[in-house]
């Protein structure tokens, strides 16, 4: 077997290479099928302060829960305006925005079903490999048997991981690399 | 708590990757990197098993990369000043399969160690015929190739007189989201590698030279430029679901 090539930081200076050009932040054409959502929030760290230099990348299965990948062999139809794929940096307010629609539940390990989500790729400075965590969103029935949150023994930890919608139809995710309020992160 | 692989068998049944092996990534907290330790969690990551969601990822095949972004020489009017050099090498995954069509993003600082980046306030000059990003896909057999400047060493505030070794920085996906590595490569002999504390934060030391490329006098272009050699494995998958 050959030996893996191991992670280093993003460091600070990725902007011109991986954002200024190559941010995907509208995910949904008017096309696309499926209930819009903004998808926002701030990354903080250990003490609460704005972590400015983040670059965030998400993946997500379209409106019917599939995925625009050839290893999804799931019997349903394919929206083919949709690749659900995600990649912004965050402001100096710590802020991240993505516009897209919200995906349907996906095909679990066994028989189950998983809730919807949207998988989340967080690289920073100070950071020598990526973290990862998944978006839920609030109120939906399947979140209570989802074979990933129910991984989170305690109440209080699952919540990091639940979007609450705002009133103007946003769902707010904020990421809290540490403190109090630490986001669960997941090892994949 | 389950170890991740007990759960990958007992709960997966699509294929999931490979666990990671002991020492092969950073991990932290790893307080010699100063800013690590403010932005990590402090609990444990919860392993999950490879569901749908992680063995599938963006293959963004719907971007289009044109060749001429390969060449991070040719970008302006004028050449860049520094020392000409070739990077290539083969992406594969750990089963030594190749990994095609993969995007592979790099980006660098200029010869005199300065990046065009608005927040890089090192006090070395810019080059007017450098940006230091490029972009490629690898082609069937997993390889690829830059043509670029070898970038330069800096200072930078970690510690007291700290200085990164020259590296250039490589994001690439890969076929799945847990595949997705972003890396640096650096060059043989380069006396700072010992000191830095980023590249130090591999604990495995066979696994840290992986990020050292070789010099490759085939890849040498006479008269013109040195080529260098940086293979990049990444996680190789399982054959079935219940495959120990």
């Amino acid at each position: 077997m050959a030996g893996l090539t191991p992670s280093q930081t993003v460091g600070p200076f990725f902007h011109y290479a991986l954002t200024d050009d190559h941010t995907v932040s509208e995910l949904a054409s008017p096309q696309t099928r499926g209930q819009r959502i903004t998808l926002r929030g701030r990354v903080l760290d250990g003490e609460g302060r704005a972590v400015p230099d983040a670059m965030i990348e998400i993946w997500q299965a379209d409106a019917e829960g599939r995925y625009d990948h050839p290893d999804d062999h799931q019997d349903r139809p394919r929206d083919p305006t949709f690749h659900g794929f995600g990649r912004c940096a965050s402001d100096e307010r710590g802020c991240y925005t993505f516009r897209t629609i919200k995906p349907g539940p996906v095909a679990g390990p066994g028989n189950t079903l998983q809730a919807p989500h949207i998988l989340v790729n967080l690289f920073a400075r100070g950071l020598l490999k990526q973290l990862v965590t998944r978006v839920y969103f609030a109120h939906e029935p399947l979140n209570d048997s989802d074979p990933v949150l129910g991984l989170v023994e305690d109440d209080g930890r699952r919540a990091t991981l639940i979007a609450n919608a705002e009133g103007d139809g946003s769902y707010v995710f904020d990421i809290h690399l540490g403190g109090a309020s630490e986001t669960v992160f997941f090892e994949t | 708590m389950a170890k991740p692989h007990e759960l990958w068998s007992a709960m997966s049944d699509v294929p999931g990757y490979r666990p990671i092996p002991e020492g092969a990534m950073p991990t932290h907290p790893f307080p010699d990197y100063r800013s690590n330790p403010v932005r990590v969690p402090r609990r444990p990551l919860v392993p999950i098993p490879h569901t749908l969601s992680e063995v599938t990822g963006p293959v963004y095949g719907h971007e289009a990369v044109r060749t001429a972004e390969a060449d991070l020489t040719t970008q302006h009017a004028g050449a860049p000043l520094g020392e000409r050099i070739i990077v290539w090498g083969r992406v594969i995954d750990e089963d030594e399969r190749a990994v095609p069509n993969t995007l592979l993003e790099i980006w660098q600082a200029n010869a005199a160690g300065r990046y065009i980046h608005q927040l890089d306030q090192h006090p070395a000059p810019l080059d007017p015929n450098f940006t230091g990003a490029g972009r490629a896909v690898s082609d069937s057999q997993g390889n690829y190739r830059f043509v670029t400047i070898r970038p330069g060493a800096y200072p930078w505030k970690n510690h007291d007189n700290a200085w990164r070794p020259a590296h250039i920085h490589i994001s690439l996906f890969g076929p799945s989201f847990v595949t997705r590595l972003v890396t640096q490569m650096y060059f043989p002999g380069d006396p700072l590698l010992p000191l830095d504390p980023i590249y130090n934060s591999v604990p495995d030391p066979r696994a840290r030279e992986r990020l050292v490329a070789s010099f490759d006098l085939e890849a040498t272009v006479p008269e013109w430029a040195l080529g260098y050699r940086f293979d990049i494995v990444l996680r190789g998958r399982r054959a079935t679901p219940m495959e120990a």
